[in-house]
Parts: structure tokens; sequence; C-alpha cells
């Protein structure tokens, strides 16, 4: 009888403990936001630009201090630009995203945590820096890659992400088809053709567009990567003497979106701050450290001031060329569109 | 016999583990949050789609493409697992030499290495411009980016699952039934084959089945390894995140399902087998 009741007991006390501890976890994650005068913010960001938000958040912290006296702490988190959407949408607790793709927003959008209308919250379809679709070639270019037709020819071996798991890689085929599709005279057919011989060169099909630059940078396969110009700067800034950036004559302008996710910021009561964030990547500081890190800066006189490391003479087409992003998935990267057609014929 | 030991326990009130109840209960509590519930939430989600649909992601030609490679990779890297585990278990177990014991360790690092590491760390070798697949490459062989690159990833993942459940077993065999066999004329192979073996087959078969099984679901080191080309070098894992990146998570599972499905019919196959040869041995 004795010993039931030292059970009853233990389990009780047993009881009783993991319950103290999984309030404790909760209560932890709450209190970390908003205490003792310093606020805490969350920007859930795409693979490169952790080197641009390293230093963005800094200068933030110091415009902070001077405009409210409060000290502010932006913590990162980088990953795959899908991933990450839907991260925050599985309840990653970002104030802030600022990701590759405004698909990815939207999803988010669509999940009730963002307002619709985000696009217009601030300037510029809210992508305060740009990038372009480039390749990248070895130092030599042996096989003389100049433009998108290079890439079809035999013997060249091209590495590129897959669109269906890289949101990043979206950019890169619409680039090669915009090219394509000016040249053929909007002949679809014809485009298609000469999208499936560009994929049937294409050596290794990364799930995500790091792991394309490692398979092009650190395996060294294939002939060219293509790639975002940002990307393409690393690489040639970490090797240097190894690698060329060719500009195509024709290249989509990547715009890379930010916003406020409305419904976290709120609960964390981080609003203002959030806000403020995203609007003083705007300034003349942010612009130009976002040139230093090779993002296209939004503001014209700051891009000029980079002309020597921009080509600007490209011939971009732009996402809504396409009808906007629910339009191009649908023609080309859901199941069953063009994407998928050219692999399974 | 087993009367005596039912006594002393009743005289001294006490079991090993204290308390049947409550061990019990944390047992379905942790069986439950960790594995029976989140498995039953793949069945929950797949379960959205209606039927048809659901047999329309299955069946796609890109999906069934993935399990064929899937599945048909994952099982040539558990029969090299199975072959070369033995060996190696074999070696580890019946001789000494200098540094068994650090082999005996190194054996579990594909356990604790991150895959994506394991993933990166291989296709940097077995690449034609690594140190390994080099060598291959000057005969035009290609590993890495092709299926015998997944397979390698496999077998790297999988080499300590058959390893760790055949050594034990080979450990206790006494070895007096060899020296039984060989005194009664029996040749080497014929020893191994039929004193050895079949008391082996049970945790080979074992090892075998993890390893096959842990090859299937191996998603992190085989992306950077695999080509990731549709209907050549495509695993069904990566098809999963395929889906999930475009959101359909019902899609997904429904993947995730058929994989999970397939997978626990060939684990009852091999334990029904298993359990088959262990009566057939003691016979």
């Amino acid at each position: 009888m004795k010993w039931i009741k030292a059970n009853v007991c233990l389990k009780i006390v047993v009881a009783v403990l993991m319950m103290g501890i999984l309030a404790g976890c909760g209560k932890e994650g709450d209190s970390a936001k908003g205490d003792s005068g310093t606020i805490e913010i969350l920007n859930v960001s795409y693979d490169p630009t952790r080197e641009f938000y390293a230093k963005y958040n800094e200068l933030f912290a110091g415009h902070w201090k001077e405009q409210s006296g409060q000290d502010v702490n932006v913590t990162q988190s980088h990953g795959g630009s899908g991933s990450q959407a839907r991260s925050v949408i599985e309840g990653n607790e970002a104030d802030v995203v600022t990701l590759a793709l405004a698909h990815d927003i939207t999803a988010i959008e669509e999940a009730g945590l963002i307002d619709s209308g985000w696009m217009q919250e601030f300037d510029d379809n809210s992508a305060p820096y740009t990038s372009v679709i480039v390749f990248l070639v070895r130092k030599g270019n042996e096989k003389n890659i100049l433009d998108w037709d290079d890439l079809v020819k035999d013997g060249v071996e091209v590495i590129t992400p897959n669109p269906k798991t890289s949101g990043g890689a979206c950019w890169n085929f619409l680039a090669a088809w915009a090219y394509w599709q000016e040249k053929d005279g909007n002949d679809k057919e014809t485009t298609r053709e000469h999208m499936k011989q560009l994929y049937h060169n294409v050596l290794v099909l990364d799930s995500g567009a790091r792991g394309a630059t490692n398979t092009f940078v650190g395996n060294e396969q294939g002939d060219v990567l293509i790639a975002w110009e940002n990307e393409a700067y690393l690489s040639m800034k970490e090797h240097p003497d190894e690698y060329e950036i060719v500009t195509p004559s024709v290249s989509i302008l990547a715009q890379p979106s930010v916003a406020v996710v409305d419904r976290n910021a709120e609960e964390h009561k981080t609003v203002e701050a959030a806000r403020a964030y995203l609007e003083y990547l705007y300034s003349e500081e942010a612009q130009r450290l976002a040139g230093e890190n090779y993002y296209r800066p939004i503001d014209e006189t700051i891009l000029n001031e980079f002309s020597d490391q921009f080509n600007l003479d490209m011939n971009l087409v732009t996402i809504d060329d396409f009808g906007g992003w629910d339009k191009a998935y649908s023609d080309f990267f859901d199941d069953g569109a063009v994407f998928d057609q050219i692999y399974a014929e | 016999m087993e009367g005596q030991i039912v006594k002393v326990k009743n005289k001294r009130g006490v079991r090993v583990i204290p308390g049947f109840g409550l061990s019990m209960g944390v047992t379905i509590t942790m069986l439950g949050m960790f594995v029976l519930i989140p498995l039953a939430s793949v069945f929950v989600s797949a379960g959205r789609l209606g039927f048809g649909e659901f047999v329309d992601v299955v069946t796609s030609r890109q999906v069934v493409s993935g399990y064929i490679v899937s599945f048909s990779c994952a099982f040539l890297a558990a029969v090299v697992n199975a072959v070369f585990g033995l060996l190696l278990a074999w070696v580890l177990v019946r001789y000494d030499f200098p540094g068994k014991r650090f082999m005996d360790g190194v054996i579990e690092l594909p356990f604790a290495l991150p895959t994506a590491v394991a993933g990166i760390s291989l296709t940097y070798l077995y690449s034609d411009k690594g140190w390994i697949g080099a060598v291959f490459d000057k005969v035009g062989i290609k590993i890495a980016y092709t299926r015998a690159g997944i397979v390698i990833a496999m077998v790297f993942v999988g080499i300590p699952f058959v390893v760790r459940t055949v050594q034990p077993v080979l450990e206790k065999l006494d070895r007096q039934y060899e020296e039984a066999a060989l005194m009664l004329g029996a040749d080497r192979i014929y020893i191994f084959r039929r004193v050895i073996l079949p008391e082996l087959f049970p945790a080979l078969l074992a090892g075998f089945g993890l390893a096959f099984a842990r090859g299937l679901g191996e998603y992190g080191s085989v992306v950077f390894i695999a080509g990731n080309i549709p209907y050549e070098t495509q695993i069904a894992p990566l098809l999963i995140m395929a889906k999930l990146e475009q959101y359909k998570y019902a899609d997904a599972t429904a993947i995730a399902l058929v994989l999970l499905i397939i997978s626990f019919m060939l684990m009852l196959l091999i334990n029904s087998v298993q359990i088959y040869m262990q009566r057939f041995c003691k016979e």
C-alpha cells in the first residue's frame, strides 16, 4: 500500500516537473522580445544576403538608436528562399522577411500572416535592391560562352539549380526564356525547343542556388554556372583570377522582395521598428552598402556610382513581362507545365 | 525454475526498473509523441487528397521514376552493405590488430556526421575532379552525379547498421562448432556456408533491412552527389521536397506515404523471413 502511494506521488512529481519544463519553454520565447529597452527583430532571409545584412544590421542599429534612442538587435536567419518562407508559415516568428522572390512572400500572405498590398508598402514593388542573371565561366572562357546561344551548343556543360526546388532558379529559367522568346519572335514551340536543349546540357540540377555554386566552384563541374550577379561576384571575390563573369544580351531583373510580417510584428510590438528597418534599406547609405555587396541599388544615382561594376546596358525584362509570379508558375513551373514537359519529352 | 524467480520478485517487491505503470506510461508517451503521432499525421495529411488525386500524384511518371531510382539504389546499397558489413564485423570480432578499437569507433561516424557534410565531402571525392573520382574517370567511369553516386552515399549512411547488428551475434558465436566441423572434415567454404552463415543470417538480414530503409529515406547526402536530373538521378525524397517548395503538402505526404507503406511491407517481409529462419535453425 505504501509502495503504491509512493508511486502515485512520483507520478505527480514527474507530471508537475514536465509541465514546468514545458511552461518554461513557452515563457522564454515570449519574454525574449521587447524586454529591457532593447528591441529584437528577426529577419528571415535567403542564402546570399548573409554578408549584406550582417553589415546592414549594424548600420541600422546606429540609425535607430539616433532616431528613437532604443537599442535594436537584429537576428538573421538564412536558407533557401522557399523553405524560409515555409518556416515562417509554420511558425518561425519572423518580424520581417527579405526573400528571393515575391512569390514566396505571397505564400506567407496567403497564410494570413502578411496583409495584402505588402508590395505597395515600400517603393519599387518593395524591392530595395535588385540583381540580374549572369553567367559565371572559368578563367579564359575556353568554350567561348558569350550569350544564351552558346549554352545550347554540343559539349557545353551547364550548371543551374532546379526551379522546382529553388526559387532563385526560376529567375534563371525565365531569363533564358526571355532571350529566346525575343529571338524566336514569340514562337513558343521554338523557344520550348531551345529550352529543352539548354536543360539537356545541364549536368547537375542542384536543389538550391548555393548547392549549384558549390558544384561549379567547389567540385569544378561544368563550363558555365547560371547565377545571380551578386552570387557570381561573391565567387569571384573568394577565388580571384579563377572565374569571369559574362553578361548575356538579354536577362531578367531579379527583384528580391521585402515585407513586414504583420501578425508577428504586432504580437512582438515591433511594427514600428520593423517598418523602419525595411524603410531604411532605401536610404543612401544602405543603397551604397547594397552596391558594395554586389546587389544593384534601386536608387538610380547610386547605381550609376557602380557603373564600373555592373553592366548597365543589358536588355532586362521583369517578372511583369511574364504576367506576374502566379502566371509564371502556372505557365512554367507547376506540375505538368513547361519545365516538366521539357524533361518528359 | 520460473516459479522461483517469481517468488524472489514478490518477496522483495521490486523490479529492475521501478514502477511498471510509470515506465510503460513514459514509453507510450514517447512512442506516441515522437513516432506514432507524426506517422499518423502523414496519413491524415495525405488523406486530404481524394482517392483519384492520390493515385494521380503517386503514379505520375516523374514520381514513379523517383521510386524506381530510390528503391533500386537503396537495394543495391543494402546488398553492398550486407556483404562488406559482414566482412567488417568479421574482421573486428575475429582478429586482433593495432588500431582495432579506433576502427570500431570509426564505423559509427556515419551516424554522427550531418548528412549534408557527408554528401558534400563524398561529392568532392567522387566527382571526376576529386581524388577517387579522377581515378575512375580515367577508365571512363563517372561516379558523382550518376546513380553510382547515389549508391555510394547510401552505402555510407547504411554501413553501421549492418556492422552493429552482426557484430554481437558474431561475438557470441561459439567457435567450438567450427572446430567440430573442421574435425569432421568440412572445408572452409562449407563451414562458412553451413555453420556460420545460418547463425548470422537473421542478424544480417535485419542489418540489410535497416540499411535499406535508411538509404530509402536518405535525402541530405544524396542530393549533393546525385545530379538530380529528372527521370535519371532524381530520388523520391527530392520529389517530396519539390512538392513542399510548391506548398503542396498533401502531394508531398502522398509520395511519402507510398514510400512508407512499401518500406513497412519490406520490413514485415524481412521480419517474417527472420522468424522463419530462426525456427528453421532451431530444428
